[in-house]
């Protein structure tokens, strides 16, 4: 059967079979997919938080305290008499918006700063790198911890210690992000496609806009993924150490910190938020794997 | 050579020089000082006279760019002088008698990670789609999932609280090394690992190999000869900074399991406001890491001669 030349839409067509493509590819890594359903599971429990807890997370009954799991507190009550389950259920949400959002973040500041580095190329490119040398060779858990500390800490309200948290970790992890970018941007430059395109007389903006930043967003996307366990984790450490989300707030991490102290005679405390934290970790790595084979079959580890 | 390890040892210079500055410059940045901090400590604050008595005495009344620059001058002759938290001692001291630990357990950290992380690496490969392969895949996402400090703790409190094998903490007897080197390995494990099989596949699909053994060598002289040799190299360019990354400390695994390291101490330093403390971790950690970078490259040129630093005339 012949073509007409009307039914050629290339563009369009690409990119919508290109998607598609990857959702197949998504959906036959069956690992990859029950941890996004675990993923979007969590995400409602951190949503419907107040519906689904069994108590109210700050309240503290000192006529119950470190009691074993049960069944009126299936997960035992802790030092002070609060339900476990409820404080792991109200933690979910300090460990999604700090994983989910500093990514956000992170790619909104690095993105453009990696994209113009490797566009523009010349001193600029110079500079940044430089830039992004000396601050790669600060140990990160001390700048992470000084940008902390120095921006005020987690204590007093919620929503402060948490932009600070979010603040503190945009602000190192967007060097990640920017040399990705750049290093994708100067590869695609020098591209067959790209060549081809600007022999047929596509412009710049045309060149930057379909071909270069197009390309550019796979491994970014991928990058944000795999980057929520990392976050996750910065933001359990910290608390962990008391420098991040400050008590009475439930966080994994501060649990898993305050827990420690009495590790001794109830050990079963810290298991749960460790193991919440844990396979929160475990499945966001595998969404990211599943989403990484998905839209660029081509990496292979 | 020479001319590139030169610009090379510049560039670590003006690293230094930069991460000096920004990091003394965020630390004013942090409220209250040292002497606050004490206050705290004791649970009275320092009247305030006192307090500028002492800021006078460390020239911490004077405008930071001049503190900076006083600090350059006495660390370049490498003086840090004595820490605002740990009365009488100065940094040296710190560094001399607590970084020993850090440098053990990093070294046995990297010794037992070689072995287990190579080791399932080159099985993984040699072995590809079986068990082992496998093995590897659930050990090093074991690795990725499992937050350091989780696994120290759960270590500590199966092996040492429930079964009792082991000691709690502490660095004096053989016995106390092992779960603090298994908690501190996680990372290492899956790194090396994952190079490795990567690395090895790679190889094992080369020409030269597959040319190898066409040529009817023998399974066994393939193996040792052409593949490990050459899969090897990729890994040293990890194997460096990893070590460094090791022997400057690791803070969860060295304050969960009490060891005297000097990991523990630039958290607490930041804590204690203890200014001379905090620009002495930062700057030998910077210093270590950018040397090793530079040894790495070095080595690599070395043992890979594809490799080449000096442009061919």
């Amino acid at each position: 059967m012949a073509v007409s030349a009307t039914t050629l839409t290339p563009a369009k067509v690409k990119k919508s079979s290109s998607l598609g493509m990857a959702w197949r590819r998504f959906l036959s890594r069956k690992w990859a997919v029950a941890a996004g359903i675990f993923i979007l599971l969590e995400i409602m429990i951190a949503i419907f938080a107040p519906v689904i807890a069994p108590y109210d997370p700050y309240y503290s009954d000192y006529t119950a305290t470190y009691q074993k799991p049960n069944a009126k507190y299936l997960l035992g009550t802790d030092d002070m008499g609060r339900d476990v389950l409820s404080r792991i259920i109200y933690g979910t949400r300090v460990s999604y918006s700090v994983g989910v959002l500093s990514q956000v973040c992170i790619v909104i500041i690095g993105l453009p700063i990696g994209a113009i580095a490797g566009l523009i190329g010349g001193w600029v490119d110079y500079v940044t790198m430089r830039v992004i040398d000396v601050l790669s060779s600060i140990p990160g858990m001390l700048l992470y911890i000084l940008l902390m500390v120095a921006l005020g800490g987690g204590s007093g309200n919620v929503f402060q210690a948490l932009s600070n948290i979010i603040l503190a970790m945009s602000l190192t992890g967007w060097i990640g992000i920017a040399r990705l970018v750049r290093g994708q941007v100067l590869s695609l430059k020098e591209s067959d496609f790209v060549r081809a395109a600007r022999s047929m007389g596509a412009d710049n903006t045309w060149i930057i806009k379909t071909h270069i930043l197009r390309n550019a967003l796979t491994p970014v996307v991928i990058s944000m993924t795999l980057g929520v366990p990392g976050a996750m984790f910065g933001e359990a450490g910290l608390s962990f150490l008391g420098l991040g989300i400050a008590p009475p707030t439930p966080s994994w991490g501060q649990m898993i910190g305050i827990y420690q102290s009495f590790a001794r005679t109830w050990p079963h405390l810290i298991l749960y938020p460790a193991l919440v934290l844990a396979v929160t970790m475990l499945a966001w790595i595998l969404l990211g794997d599943g989403v990484r084979d998905a839209l660029d079959p081509n990496i292979r580890m | 050579m020479g001319r590139y390890i030169l610009m090379r040892l510049a560039g670590v210079v003006g690293v230094l020089i930069a991460v000096s500055f920004i990091t003394f410059m965020l630390m004013k940045a942090i409220p209250s000082g040292p002497f606050d901090m004490m206050g705290v400590q004791a649970n009275k604050a320092i009247p305030d006279q006192l307090k500028r008595q002492l800021e006078a005495k460390y020239g911490l009344d004077q405008p930071v760019f001049m503190q900076y620059l006083l600090f350059v001058r006495n660390a370049v002759k490498l003086d840090f002088g004595y820490s605002f938290y740990y009365q009488g001692q100065t940094i040296a001291q710190i560094f001399q008698n607590q970084w020993p630990y850090s440098i053990q357990l990093g070294l046995l950290t990297m010794g037992f990670s070689i072995l287990i992380g190579m080791g399932l690496g080159i099985l993984a490969a040699m072995k590809q789609g079986t068990f082992f392969d496998y093995l590897g895949t659930a050990i090093s996402l074991f690795c990725l999932a499992m937050p350091s400090f989780v696994l120290a703790l759960l270590l500590q409190i199966v092996f040492a609280i429930k079964l009792g094998w082991v000691p709690t903490g502490g660095w004096d007897s053989p016995k106390q090394w092992i779960l603090p080197v298994l908690a501190n390995s996680l990372g290492p494990v899956l790194v090396l690992q994952r190079y490795t099989r990567a690395s090895m596949v790679d190889v094992m699909r080369s020409n030269y190999v597959r040319t190898a053994k066409a040529k009817g060598l023998t399974e066994q002289r393939v193996t040792f000869i052409h593949i490990f040799k050459n899969a090897l190299t990729p890994i040293v360019t990890v194997g460096g900074p990893m070590l460094a990354g090791l022997i400057t400390g690791s803070f969860f695994v060295e304050s969960i399991f009490r060891i005297p390291g000097i990991g523990q101490f630039w958290v607490t330093a930041i804590q204690n406001r203890d200014y001379p403390l905090i620009m002495a971790t930062t700057l030998a950690w910077t210093a270590i890491i950018s040397i090793t970078y530079l040894i790495t490259d070095l080595v690599y040129a070395v043992i890979d001669p594809r490799v080449t630093y000096v442009k061919e005339k």
